[in-house]
């Protein structure tokens, strides 16, 4: 049992550093910039990478790939987490959207789209969250309908990330509301800035927009778009999905080290706030949870290491880290006592980083799979217990009950 | 990156656990554990005496088999998930390790032959009484090489034939090394949550003492060797802790409630789900412990704390929620689910409580900012 790298792990690693020392950006400081200006300089680094072939490292040569193992893929996203890089702008696309691409479209399609994807010049979104399709997506109601050569689709999608500078996505919509609503399902890739789609920022309780509505009014597609066949367009996301664990990243914030910090300079009433032993007693317990996720983590890769296919113990990430970011984050607020109260970044303890993540930390209990979802794909994916009942199993969409 | 077991020691692992199945099953325990006068398991405690498993990380200069700490984990494991009824810990993990870290020679050529062929069973005696001992409370004391004063609870004291005491001498705190059968001792066993392990009062009036390690050390060994034996414990409570969510599911599958089975309901499937993260996280930080322990790693006083806390939270949370699974009958003395929730307790208290370790953990956190 030991945390080393084998020799050919050990020689990638150097070959990545000596690479990223050469070729990183200079450090600039991200917080000053616009999002035009940051994915200026995010591109520009994507091709970088993709002319040194290290994005999309497991594809293929022929796609821009370099053919390599899972844990090489590991050992350069753990060294550029060392550089100060701009990031967070491919994932979903290179991540999700294109390998749905190479799955089910034609060479022609794969031809025009994989390389100017791997290259950063043209980034795709996901498009299949609705207001009333959201944990249950394949209760989805953006309709498409046939018209000769084309599809006419209208509807609505949400929290659609990085929309409003994705140049394509892929949708799933509804082709046949007459039966069961996983098989009435089909995607299909879009332009999206084509006429009859309409992008509006979502004003997130944060204060934030990170995400997106996206609007479907008449939009017109060639049913050459169309990945999978009709009526197969659960099957196709479900490849997209299967991704999805591989391409949500990790959280930030605030975590143990840095409350550590602010309750050792936090006055109370009998002294450091660092003294008082319930403080004491949860910081430990934060600790125990944030270096255990990181050593979770260090499982999985040594199942890479050894060649093998990871075992379960990666889905208890997520369910972990959101709910200690909400914890933490409250009881630095807490801590702060009326203080804690203040966002001004000028003036709260961090530039405002427990007060941020505490009104961002509900967002990251539910994107990418709820607390309350995740605890079911533990259960029934990892333990084997059964799903629950279905009622809508075998109902017309049409007429399954809808509420509002 | 090599963070888990290698082939061999999955192998040993499942030899230990196959061992177990056939010689310590539930009936096993429920006999020591319906027998007031039946302390420990003999039959198992020589079986696994045969099987090498006392003397696992004792180096073969003294008759072990100089294994890998990370061996002795594995076998640790399965240990726990059996619930097996024998005075492993206290002479493996405690006094082994005790002799080990800091024996003499002479010690270590007595004492660890004789440990790794179960001939010697041990204890390690510090607790004099409610809260936690400390260089102001403690009272036991040694002049001229005999010992005075009360241990309590001593785990397996009332069959151990080697004692690790805590106890003053000249005013400085120091480790001392008590052979039970002598003169100046008297031992009374104890009822306690866990009567799958025995538990004594040993009063000790000029016992013959020899001292282990150096004069004034007392606390600062014991420390050494709890760090080491939570590692171990931690192992012990994350086979129990899996063993518990076994049972929870297997019996959520079997049961049938409002005409379907319970295990379908989400209270049930979040219930277990709420388990299985908690062991995992346990798993890894226990993980964490074995390779600071194998290596004797600078970090080992922080990652057993980590071990400790996380394996102590996900034993006692998985041994209650299998109990509330069960229902009713998981509130029977026939149903074991009991068996596990009186083991969750005894392991999480035997090296000192949870908050103790937390405790533990901040004062090294902050020790290392202040580094």
């Amino acid at each position: 049992m030991d945390f080393n790298d084998s020799p050919e792990e050990a020689a990638f690693r150097t070959e990545v550093r000596d690479w990223l020392t050469a070729n990183a950006p200079e450090k600039v400081d991200t917080k000053k910039l616009s999002e035009p200006e940051l994915l200026k300089l995010a591109k520009a680094w994507q091709a970088k990478k993709a002319e040194a072939r290290f994005t999309c490292m497991t594809w293929p040569e022929a796609l821009g790939g370099r053919g390599a193992t899972p844990i090489q893929n590991v050992i350069y996203n753990q060294e550029e987490s060392k550089f100060d890089v701009p990031r967070g702008f491919f994932d979903i696309g290179l991540g999700m959207c294109v390998p749905t691409v190479m799955a089910f479209a034609n060479d022609e399609t794969k031809q025009r789209f994989v390389a100017p994807a791997v290259r950063g010049e043209e980034i795709w979104c996901q498009l299949f969250s609705e207001p009333s399709a959201g944990s249950d997506v394949a209760g989805l109601r953006t309709r498409a309908v046939q018209d000769g050569d084309d599809w006419v689709i209208n509807g609505q999608k949400v929290w659609t990330s990085g929309a409003h500078y994705c140049d394509f996505g892929i949708l799933l919509v509804r082709t046949n509301p007459d039966v069961p609503k996983h098989k009435g399902l089909t995607m299909f890739w879009i332009d999206m800035k084509a006429p009859g789609v309409e992008v509006r920022p979502i004003h997130q309780m944060s204060g934030g927009s990170n995400f997106n509505e996206v609007y479907f009014t008449d939009l017109r597609v060639k049913d050459s778009q169309r990945l999978g066949a009709v009526g197969d367009g659960w099957k196709v996301a479900l490849v997209t999905l299967m991704n999805e664990r591989l391409a949500v990243g990790g959280s930030t914030g605030p975590n143990y080290p840095e409350i550590m910090e602010l309750a050792r300079s936090t006055v109370t009433e009998t002294g450091s706030a660092l003294a008082n032993d319930a403080f004491r007693e949860k910081l430990a317990d934060w600790y125990v949870q944030a270096e255990g996720l990181k050593l979770t983590r260090f499982r999985t890769m040594t199942a890479l290491s050894r060649g093998q296919t990871p075992g379960p113990e990666s889905s208890i990430g997520k369910i972990i880290s959101a709910n200690q970011l909400q914890d933490l984050s409250n009881a630095a607020v807490e801590l702060e006592d009326q203080f804690g109260i203040i966002t001004d970044t000028a003036i709260a303890p961090l530039e405002a980083a427990f007060q941020q993540s505490l009104m961002w930390a509900p967002g990251l209990r539910i994107a990418g799979g709820t607390d309350e979802i995740l605890k079911n794909i533990i259960a029934e994916r990892v333990l084997g217990l059964p799903g629950d009942v279905r009622v809508d199993k075998d109902v017309a969409f049409k007429d399954m009950p809808t509420g509002r | 990156m090599n963070f888990d077991y290698s082939d061999d020691q999955k192998f040993l692992k499942n030899e230990a656990r196959k061992f177990l199945d056939a010689h310590c099953t539930a009936a096993h325990v429920r006999k020591v554990l319906d027998n007031a006068e039946v302390s420990h398991d003999v039959a198992l405690w020589q079986g696994v005496g045969e099987q090498g498993w006392l003397g696992a990380a004792i180096p073969e200069e003294f008759g072990g088999l100089g294994l890998g700490r990370v061996e002795l984990c594995a076998i640790a494991e399965e240990l726990g998930r059996a619930c097996a009824p024998i005075p492993f810990a206290s002479t493996v993990y405690f006094l082994a390790e005790a002799i080990m870290l800091a024996g003499s020679d002479a010690q270590k050529a007595k004492w660890l032959p004789k440990i790794a062929a179960g001939e010697v069973i041990g204890a390690y005696a510090t607790s004099e009484g409610p809260g936690t001992v400390n260089p102001q409370t403690l009272q036991a004391n040694v002049s001229g090489g005999k010992l005075s004063g009360t241990k309590i609870p001593v785990t397996d004291g009332d069959i151990a034939d080697l004692a690790v005491v805590l106890a003053n001498e000249n005013g400085k705190p120091g480790l001392f090394l008590v052979e039970l059968a002598g003169a100046g001792v008297t031992r009374e066993t104890l009822k306690t949550l866990d009567p799958t392990r025995s538990v004594a009062k040993i009063t000790f009036s000029g016992a013959a003492a020899e001292r282990l390690g150096d004069a004034g050390e007392g606390f600062a060994l014991t420390e050494a060797v709890f760090d080491r034996a939570a590692v171990l414990i931690a192992f012990e409570q994350l086979g129990g802790a899996d063993r518990c969510l076994e049972m929870a599911k297997d019996y959520a599958m079997d049961r049938y409630a409002f005409g379907r089975t319970i295990a379908g309901y989400q209270a049930i499937k979040h219930k277990l789900a709420d388990i299985y993260v908690k062991n995992e996280l346990a798993r890894s930080n226990a993980y964490y412990g074995a390779w600071a322990l194998n290596v004797g790693a600078a970090e080992l006083p922080i990652a057993a704390s980590a071990a400790r806390v996380a394996s102590s939270d996900a034993f006692w949370f998985a041994s209650k929620e299998n109990v509330q699974t069960h229902g009713g009958m998981g509130f029977t003395w026939a149903v074991d689910c009991h068996l596990y929730y009186r083991r969750s307790r005894q392991l999480a208290l035997v090296a000192g409580a949870p908050k103790t370790w937390k405790e533990r953990l901040v004062r090294q956190l902050e020790r290392r900012n202040a580094a």
